[in-house]
């Protein structure tokens, strides 16, 4: 793992109600990351503009926060993908809105777009505030991908950097691994034995990943091993909103094809309902 | 003979079952054999086809049944709604009954519809009481007083006359009468003779006088409409069946729900060749197998054996019973299987589950019973949408593993999102059969914004088949939902706004209800928005409290429990939280202190800044805990060697003073009735220690 995995954080910046709360939450990362923050504005530069961002940004200026703005017209999920490239975006944050009457979020489709294109690591944001609500307890998936000690390992450096006081690991174990069905007390008791033996095996691969990683990042965090067994990405999600976690770090996408979106998986499960603040490491 | 097919193939069909599906069955005290619920479509299948093609229907219904054993869909029977299985039970009941009426009183007519024949009783009961045939007078007096010791033998309670079942009083009656009139009157029987059984074979007969089985009308639609009804009667049958009789076993077992049906659809095939039924597993001959100490399937193949023997010996004398008799009995169970008492329970639970019931009732009469059990399943599905007043509850959600279960310290906890009705009730079902029903497990409503009656009722199974094998189930989450009836098995939904009058409680409620009639506390269920007491708690300091409700408390109002709604943060970071707590009232004064397991101090974020105040001579305890205060040498001082070693040795809780009161709570959700006793106990000895 890389001493320091982000190192520019971009966000996309409208002039919308939620402008200010979302330029705090990016100014307050790039400075917990010690990064530079690059806002990208999809229209016309005017002074206007300009000085909006500037007043509002001027509260981290006693921090020494270094930032860019970048103003360009088009279509806005070219200029986002184009410009973190350019820009060497290793982390772009999204907004989140929220879904109506009940507590789901939804992310729109420009944001979605960004999400299954994107290179670098991405942060949607679901209740971007002012005032800095306090990153206590991440939720990490552990799934069985070269990926995923990356993941994990990120998560543990945003974790110490956050100060957050507890992490989860999720390892979520598919269905099809339990080869038995239940019909009865007999397959009952062997299915039981076969959740054990594969939680035991997640649980020893989980404390692997973890032994690797700096221990200046894993010694003030308390750790938690949760295997749950169900589909891929759906349940990971819904254990974050039982478990009430601030943050959920997942794997990137694998591949995305059509039927994916009709019969979403992983993370575009996650993407439909958004449960918390999710990190999603590339 | 029932559904106008001879009477022995009944027997043949107990026979064969019980010799197969006791050696290939997967499941423990069962009995097969015909069922009472099949009688409507035999009855329905033979008028149309003719009986040689009624057992051909039979044989393919026996295909399918182990077909869909062998696809595993023994979980087929949980997809329809149960209001809707209801009503078309009560239109099978309906047309036994309106069948069966006429010959009961001794007037066989014949019509197109089924409801012309439940229309024609009037009419039949009206010429019964006209009769000049002796005959016919002496076969429907036969039927009549059938039926009457059918309906009042239940309502007798004489140990020697519970001996023999009601129907097989009316056979040995009927026999003794037939006696009578042969040997002691040296009379002919009074009853007409077209009004008797006749065509029960001699044992060898059956053997040597295969039935013809016709497939010729194997293409056309009517036969295969009744081979989907047999097909569906047969495996509902079974399945409720199965599972009703697992409730009873002794021995606590699980049956194996797909085996049975695999050896079910098998024994139907060979019963169908020979002549006999559709085999089903029935409930009646079972439960009466299990109050009699059946423990294995030995005893369905005994019932099959004693029953050839029954047969070799006694068919001759099953010619003295009068059909009306007979039909007496079937009568009588299609009366109960269509009672008002249903009706009523049903409309108990709801208005909208009347609506169901009837729609279903009144296709199944009228049109069949696909199309019956299909506008049953129709109409639940868009009385959910109206009362949801959205698509999008169920477009969006219906194909989403909506269903989480984890294993939390030694507790199962299932927490269910979206929605939860017969649509996917499997989802849940599956998980909840993955758990031995002799542990713990908590199923949480609270993302959940529907739950129908199908849901409630099955989940009130469970609960019931938990506490007989010695687990725990509990249902949380639905304290906040509205019903429209005080029906335990109400749908609930969750309302945006939620209602400040409670129509009626949840089981949660009324458990705590009776806990607190237990231990002499007071229970409030009403919403207080009064918390002022709260207040002085730095746990509160950055969340708002909404209101409590399920107040507990004992006399003196020094001990509290309460489930508390509250939110962090404002506007869209808002966040509800829902969770049970503990409020000790102290008479003296004492330091104020947070003490929390070590590592869970996220609860106290408000406090950063202090240190972890270390108690002299206990090491664990500093270790385990996270003490946490402004006082540092009161605390220390409060912290005695009985105190500390008071929260050694109990669970963990987050323990909050304020100076005068403690705050006590374990988890950031509603606790369980097991978990809010072990609070209760929690807090009572605490009280008693610190002061």
């Amino acid at each position: 793992m890389t001493k320091k995995p982000f190192k520019t954080i971009g966000i996309g910046v409208a002039f919308s109600p939620n402008l200010k709360a979302n330029l705090y939450e990016a100014a307050r990362l790039a400075l917990f990351f010690d990064c530079k923050l690059v806002l990208i504005h999809v229209g016309k530069e005017s002074e206007d503009k300009i000085k909006t961002l500037k007043i509002i940004l001027n509260h981290f200026k006693k921090d020494n926060l270094n930032y860019e703005v970048l103003f360009k017209s088009g279509n806005p999920v070219e200029i986002i993908l184009n410009a973190s490239e350019e820009k060497n975006i290793d982390l772009l944050i999204i907004g989140a809105a929220k879904q109506e009457k009940f507590f789901t979020y939804y992310i729109g489709s420009i944001a979605r777009k960004i999400t299954r294109r994107a290179k670098c690591s991405l942060l949607l944001l679901i209740n971007p505030s002012l005032e800095r609500v306090p990153c206590q307890h991440i939720v990490v998936n552990g799934l069985m991908d070269p990926k995923t000690e990356q993941t994990i390992a990120t998560a543990f450096y945003v974790g110490a950097k956050l100060k957050a006081e507890k992490i989860t690991i999720v390892e979520e174990v598919k269905q099809n691994e339990i080869h038995v069905k239940i019909d009865d007390d007999k397959s009952l008791r062997k299915t039981q034995i076969v959740k054990e033996r594969l939680s035991n095996r997640e649980r020893s691969r989980i404390k692997h990943i973890i032994e690797d990683i700096p221990e200046e990042y894993t010694k003030d965090i308390a750790i938690k091993s949760q295997p749950i067994f169900g589909t891929q990405g759906y349940s990971i999600g819904h254990y974050a909103q039982i478990a009430r976690a601030d943050l959920l770090v997942m794997n990137p996408p694998t591949k995305m094809t059509f039927w994916d979106r009709v019969f979403p998986h992983d993370i575009e499960h996650i993407l439909n309902e958004l449960p918390t603040d999710v990190l999603i490491i590339q | 003979m029932a559904s106008e097919a001879p009477p022995i193939s009944g027997v043949i069909a107990a026979v064969v079952g019980g010799v197969l599906v006791s050696i290939l069955g997967g499941s423990n005290v069962t009995i097969s054999g015909p069922g009472n619920g099949l009688v409507g479509v035999l009855l329905v299948a033979i008028s149309t086809l003719g009986i040689e093609s009624a057992y051909a229907a039979i044989i393919c219904s026996g295909v399918l049944l182990l077909i869909l054993g062998f696809l595993r869909l023994g979980k087929l029977a949980d997809f329809f709604p149960s209001s809707a299985i209801q009503g078309m039970l009560a239109a099978i009941g309906l047309i036994i009954l309106g069948k069966q009426f006429h010959i009961m009183l001794a007037h066989r007519i014949k019509r197109e519809d089924t409801i012309d024949y439940l229309l024609e009783i009037p009419f039949t009961i009206n010429d019964a009481i006209h009769y000049d045939n002796t005959g016919l007078l002496y076969a429907a007096a036969a039927g009549v007083i059938s039926f009457i010791i059918m309906v009042f033998y239940s309502k007798i309670r004489n140990k020697y006359l519970q001996l023999i079942p009601a129907p097989m009083w009316i056979v040995i009656l009927s026999i003794a009468f037939s006696y009578y009139f042969e040997i002691v009157a040296h009379e002919n029987n009074p009853i007409a003779l077209e009004y008797m059984i006749s065509g029960i074979p001699e044992f060898s007969e059956i053997i040597e006088q295969l039935p013809i089985i016709n497939f010729s009308k194997i293409g056309t639609i009517p036969f295969w409409t009744s081979v989907l009804a047999l097909t569906l009667i047969a495996s509902i049958e079974s399945l409720l069946s199965i599972k009703a009789v697992d409730k009873l076993d002794p021995e606590k077992r699980r049956s194996n729900v797909n085996r049975d049906l695999k050896a079910l659809g098998l024994a139907t095939v060979g019963s169908g060749f020979l002549g006999g039924l559709n085999v089903v597993t029935v409930i009646a001959r079972s439960s009466v197998n299990v109050n009699n100490g059946g423990t294995n399937r030995s005893s369905n193949f005994f019932h099959a054996t004693f029953l050839v023997i029954f047969i070799v010996l006694f068919s001759s004398q099953l010619q003295r019973i009068p059909l009306p008799a007979l039909m007496a009995i079937l009568v009588y169970t299609g009366y109960k299987l269509a009672s008002p008492e249903n009706i009523i329970k049903i409309f108990k639970i709801g208005k909208e589950q009347l609506i169901i019931f009837f729609v279903t009732l009144i296709v199944t009469l009228k049109i069949g019973l696909i199309s019956g059990i299909a506008s049953g399943v129709l109409v639940t599905f868009i009385i959910h949408l109206l009362l949801n007043k959205s698509f999008e509850l169920f477009g969006r959600n219906l194909m989403k593993p909506n269903v989480l279960m984890f294993q939390e310290d030694r507790n199962y906890y299932v927490s269910v999102k979206h929605f939860c009705s017969f649509l996917n009730f499997y989802k849940l079902k599956a998980k909840l059969d993955a758990v031995p029903e002799t542990e713990d497990v908590i199923v949480d409503f609270s993302l959940c914004q529907f739950v129908d009656h199908t849901v409630m009722e099955n989940l009130n199974n469970y609960q019931e088949l938990f506490t007989k094998r010695g687990g725990h189930f509990e249902v949380l989450g639905l304290d906040l939902h509205d019903t429209d009836s005080e029906h335990p098995f109400a749908l609930r939904r969750l309302l945006p706004v939620p209602n400040v009058i409670k129509n009626s409680l949840t089981r949660r409620q009324k458990t705590i209800e009776e806990l607190a009639k237990d231990y002499h506390l007071n229970y409030v269920s009403k919403k207080e928005r009064e918390t002022h007491f709260l207040d002085g708690f730095l746990f509160f300091r950055t969340k708002k409290i909404n209101y409590i409700y399920n107040q507990l408390s004992n006399e003196n109002e020094a001990i509290n429990t309460f489930d508390i709604e509250f939110s962090e943060g404002e506007f869209i970071a808002k966040e509800v939280i829902r969770s049970t707590m503990l409020h000790i009232k102290l008479d003296k004064n004492i330091p104020e202190f947070t003490l929390d397991r070590e590592g869970f101090l996220e609860k106290v974020y408000a406090f950063a800044g202090f240190k972890d105040i270390p108690i002299a001579n206990h090491t664990d305890f500093s270790k385990r805990f996270y003490l946490l205060g402004e006082n540092t040498e009161a605390i220390q001082a409060f912290f005695t060697d009985e105190i500390t070693h008071f929260f050694e040795s109990n669970p963990y809780y987050h323990v909050e003073s304020n100076g005068h009161d403690l705050l006590v709570f374990g988890r950031e959700r509603l606790a369980s009735i097991k978990e809010i006793k072990a609070l209760y106990d929690f807090g009572k000895r605490l009280q008693q220690v610190v002061s």
